[in-house]
Formats: structure tokens, C-alpha cells, sequence
């Protein structure tokens, strides 16, 4: 899914020297590795690439661009920053609940089920929705598309490996999801590490896909986007919600993060709040 | 300060009253966009917007994230977030984020002040008020450092004076002031825009 810069995506005029620095990295990165990051929100980046330049012993954010374009294992490592998530399974226990009891039953209707979790970082997520549609005997007839830009979190999303001492919140979460079994009756502890089922893996699929440069890649009844478009400005923000329009069948569910909002884009009115408080919106016929 | 673009303020401990003091002297017609960060408890729904709505003749709102700035309204972070603001060509709209706390306070008020002096470099007014942190005080620097300018709340009137000395202690272009005093300077800017700006 290699792709190209995306036109409409024009960028805001930087005013101080960090960001006009910060504009020539992005430009450089891109230019360079083919991520495109222009379009992030300014005021996120900003303390991401603070925390980089402290991190690569930088003072200034063109030092940090001259170590970022020389040395392609430095970029790898930078993209850390860049992308960092900080997901959980189950996360927002009553979204999940939501989605267990007012989507998944929906979905149930079609022959075979697709769910996009675009922006999956280390794959909470996933196999979160994935535990929910085995409870509900969904999985066997479920694909969960799984896109990031960082290689590194894809496979450790693919993994399902996550340290021991999260369990304990994860478990939590999804009993308050509604889950019907125990937490434990879906991994296996391995030292300090828990091991989630692989047979479910047969049902997901991971893939290097870019919301800034990618196009759609399939037709799915739910997109999963949790807490990736408030990282986005404005612009990048309409182009993920158009793909994701474009990836959904008629009636299809969109599923965000706690403050992340349809309000102030351009695509409001393609959307119907199933649940506002909960963000769980589905695409108007 | 004929160059302003935005207010941004910070408050916690003792902060409501204060704020209550402040904004309820502006009128419904001010001329530029408010920010406001009050640290609040991540895990409950905050009424901060409605309380100050009651007393004031602004428009108050809990922050969305990509919400665009108007003149006029107050913008609230909301409980367990960062709220920014994030330069959109001649305008500028709110940028939330879920990053980790900084300086153990999300909404942290360096943020939205390091944000807001990037956004609008000389634009900015910065503002501190009651609290038991220091959380603002390197956020103003960065305010300073861009050209913008800050106000503390006059110890002997914060209920807690913490925030505002630390603001103060950092920062030694920082104007310490009583609320009456802000309130002043505020409307005498307002007063000497040109009409078109105050409508």
C-alpha cells in the first residue's frame, strides 16, 4: 500500500523557530522515509518531538532532523515518538458494552462480518472485539483488518503477548464490557508475560496501512478508530473519515474514542449518533 | 496588548471563585477567543462550564476536540484531557489529546499555554490563577519566550497562592495583579479596538 501525497492536505503556516523547524523535519521525514506525519496536530507533536530531541540528546529540532535523515535505524526508533498509543483492552468498558449489545447483533445479520481497526498500535483492541464476537459465535465468520504505521506495534498487536501486570486492569474492563466468561478462559501466562489464543489469530489480519497516504482497501460493517483522529489536524481528520465512509457498507458502524467528535467535521452529516456519549456513529443509507 | 489574539488561563485550588471574579465582569461581547484550564478530577463529568455560564454573561463550553475558536466563548478542558490550540490558517480551533499527565495534571496548563504561544506568539495573554501546583509556571516562560505576556493573581488575594508565585518566580516579566486590576485592563483593551474587532 505504498502511497502518494495526498493534495488537499495543505498545511498551516508555522510562527515560531520550533515549529518552523518541526515543519522542515516533517517535510524531511516524508521526503525521506515516505511517512507523512504534516498533518498531525501541531500542539501534540510539539512535547513528542521535545521528548525525542531529550531522548537523542538534541537541542534543537533541526539537530534532531540531521541525526533523523542519516540514519535510517535512528528513524525507526524516532517513530516511537511519533506514534506512541497508550491503549488497553477493553478500554471505556461501557463502549464495549455498547458494542457487544447494540452493534455486534447487528452485524450478526450478514453472511460474513469485516471490522477495520484502522490505527491498531499494539492491538488491544483487536483482540478485545475479537474475544466479544467468540462470545457471541461470531468469530468463525468474523475478519479483523488491523492497520498501523508502525511496523514495530503491528507485531506486537500480532503477538498477542502483553505484559502480566495489565491483566489485572484488562479484566476488570471486561467483565464491565459484559464479558460471559473469565479474562483467563483467553490466555495462557508464560513467565511474566500473558499469551492470548492464537486460534483467534486466524481470523485477523495485519497490515501496514497510512490514513495520510493510503486509500481504501476493503469493504467493512465497522470501523474501529479509537484516539488516533484527535492526533490528526483538521484536514487529515475529513480525509480518515472519508475513507472510512468509503470502506463502510450502508448502515455501517464507526466507532471512536471518548473525546473525539463527528461535530466539527466535514463528513457530520454522513453519520448517525447511535450512542453520542459513547461515539458510536453509523453511516446514513 | 492591542496585538492580542487569545486569553489563555490556568486555575486550580480556590480557582473557581477567582474565575467567577474575573469573568463575570466581561461582556457577552468580548472581543477574543478565552481558554481556560481548572484541574479537575479526570473521572467525573465536570460542571465547570454550566457553574460559570450561571454567573457570567460569556458563552461557556466544554471543549470538543477540532472545535473552532470564536470570540466571545470560553473554552473548557474537559476532565482527563489535554486541551490545545492548534493554528488552522487565519484561525485556530481546539486540539484535545490523551497523552499522559505532564507535571501530574491533565488537563496540565503548560500545555494549552505552550500551545497557545506557538499558535499566536505575541497574541497571548496568559493568565494564573489560585492554585497548590507549579503547573503553568514553564508553560508561561514559553509565552514570554514568543513574545506573548502573563499576569499572576495578587498573592494576598489567591486563595491558594502557590500557582500564581511559582508563575511569578519563573517568570520575571509576569505582572502581578489583583482581579479588579485584570478585569480593568482587559476592558480598556476592548475598549481602544477598532469597531469592526468588537462586533
Amino acid at each position: 500500500m505504498c502511497g502518494r501525497p495526498d493534495q488537499s492536505l495543505a498545511t498551516a503556516v508555522p510562527v515560531s523557530d520550533f515549529d518552523i523547524q518541526l515543519h522542515l523535519l516533517l517535510e524531511g521525514v516524508f521526503l525521506k522515509y515516505q511517512h507523512d506525519f504534516r498533518n498531525y496536530s501541531r500542539s501534540s507533536l510539539r512535547r513528542r518531538v521535545q521528548q525525542a530531541m531529550d531522548h537523542f540528546g538534541c537541542t534543537t529540532v533541526s539537530g534532531l532532523q540531521d541525526k533523523v535523515l542519516n540514519d535510517a535505524e535512528l528513524f525507526s526508533r524516532m517513530l516511537q515518538f511519533f506514534t506512541v498509543q497508550h491503549s488497553e483492552m477493553f478500554r471505556d468498558p461501557q463502549h464495549f458494552r455498547l458494542l457487544a449489545e447494540e452493534v455486534l447483533p447487528m452485524l450478526a445479520t450478514y453472511p460474513s462480518i469485516k471490522i477495520w481497526v484502522a490505527g491498531c498500535s499494539n492491538g488491544e483492541e483487536v483482540w478485545s472485539l475479537a474475544i466479544l464476537l467468540h462470545e457471541q459465535n461470531l468469530l468463525e465468520r468474523s475478519v479483523i483488518y488491523a492497520t498501523d504505521i508502525n511496523a514495530q506495534a503491528l507485531r506486537t498487536a500480532e503477538s498477542g503477548i502483553y505484559a502480566s501486570n495489565r491483566i489485572a486492569q484488562f479484566s476488570t474492563s471486561y467483565l464491565e464490557a459484559g464479558g460471559r466468561r473469565s479474562l483467563s478462559d483467553y490466555y495462557h501466562a508464560a513467565y511474566d508475560k500473558a499469551v492470548f489464543d492464537r486460534s483467534m489469530r486466524r481470523h485477523m489480519v495485519f497490515a501496514d496501512h497510512s490514513l495520510a497516504t493510503d486509500n481504501v482497501f476493503s469493504e467493512v460493517h465497522l470501523v474501529s478508530c479509537r484516539n488516533v483522529l484527535i492526533y490528526f489536524d483538521r484536514r487529515l481528520q475529513d480525509r480518515a473519515l472519508r475513507l472510512f465512509r468509503e470502506s463502510l457498507v450502508p448502515r455501517g458502524y464507526l466507532s471512536l474514542g471518548s473525546k473525539e467528535s463527528l461535530a466539527f467535521s466535514a463528513h457530520v452529516d454522513a453519520f448517525a449518533p447511535l450512542h453520542t456519549e459513547q461515539r458510536i456513529y453509523q453511516l446514513r443509507a | 496588548m492591542e496585538r492580542l489574539k487569545i486569553v489563555v488561563i490556568g486555575a486550580s485550588a480556590g480557582g473557581v471563585d477567582a474565575l467567577i471574579t474575573l469573568l463575570r465582569e466581561l461582556p457577552a461581547s468580548f472581543h477574543l477567543p478565552i481558554m481556560l484550564v481548572l484541574h479537575v478530577p479526570p473521572d467525573q463529568p465536570s460542571l465547570l462550564s454550566q457553574v460559570l455560564a450561571f454567573h457570567c454573561e460569556l458563552q461557556f463550553v466544554e471543549a470538543q476536540d477540532k472545535q473552532p475558536l470564536q470570540a466571545g466563548w470560553v473554552y473548557c478542558a474537559p476532565p482527563g484531557c489535554h486541551m490545545m490550540v492548534e493554528p488552522d490558517g487565519q484561525d485556530a480551533y481546539v486540539s484535545l489529546n490523551v497523552d499522559p499527565p505532564v507535571n501530574l495534571s491533565r488537563p496540565s496548563i503548560d500545555l494549552l499555554f505552550e500551545s497557545a504561544a506557538h499558535a499566536y506568539g505575541q497574541g497571548v495573554l496568559a493568565v494564573m490563577l489560585s492554585g497548590a501546583s507549579d503547573d503553568g509556571a514553564a508553560g508561561m516562560r514559553t509565552v514570554f519566550a514568543l513574545g506573548g505576556q502573563g499576569w499572576a493573581q495578587a498573592a494576598d488575594e489567591a486563595a491558594v497562592a502557590t500557582m500564581p508565585q511559582a508563575a511569578l518566580a519563573h517568570n520575571p516579566r509576569c505582572k502581578e495583579m489583583p482581579l479588579r486590576g485584570m478585569v480593568a485592563q482587559l476592558l480598556a483593551v476592548r475598549q481602544a479596538m477598532p469597531l469592526e474587532m468588537t462586533a
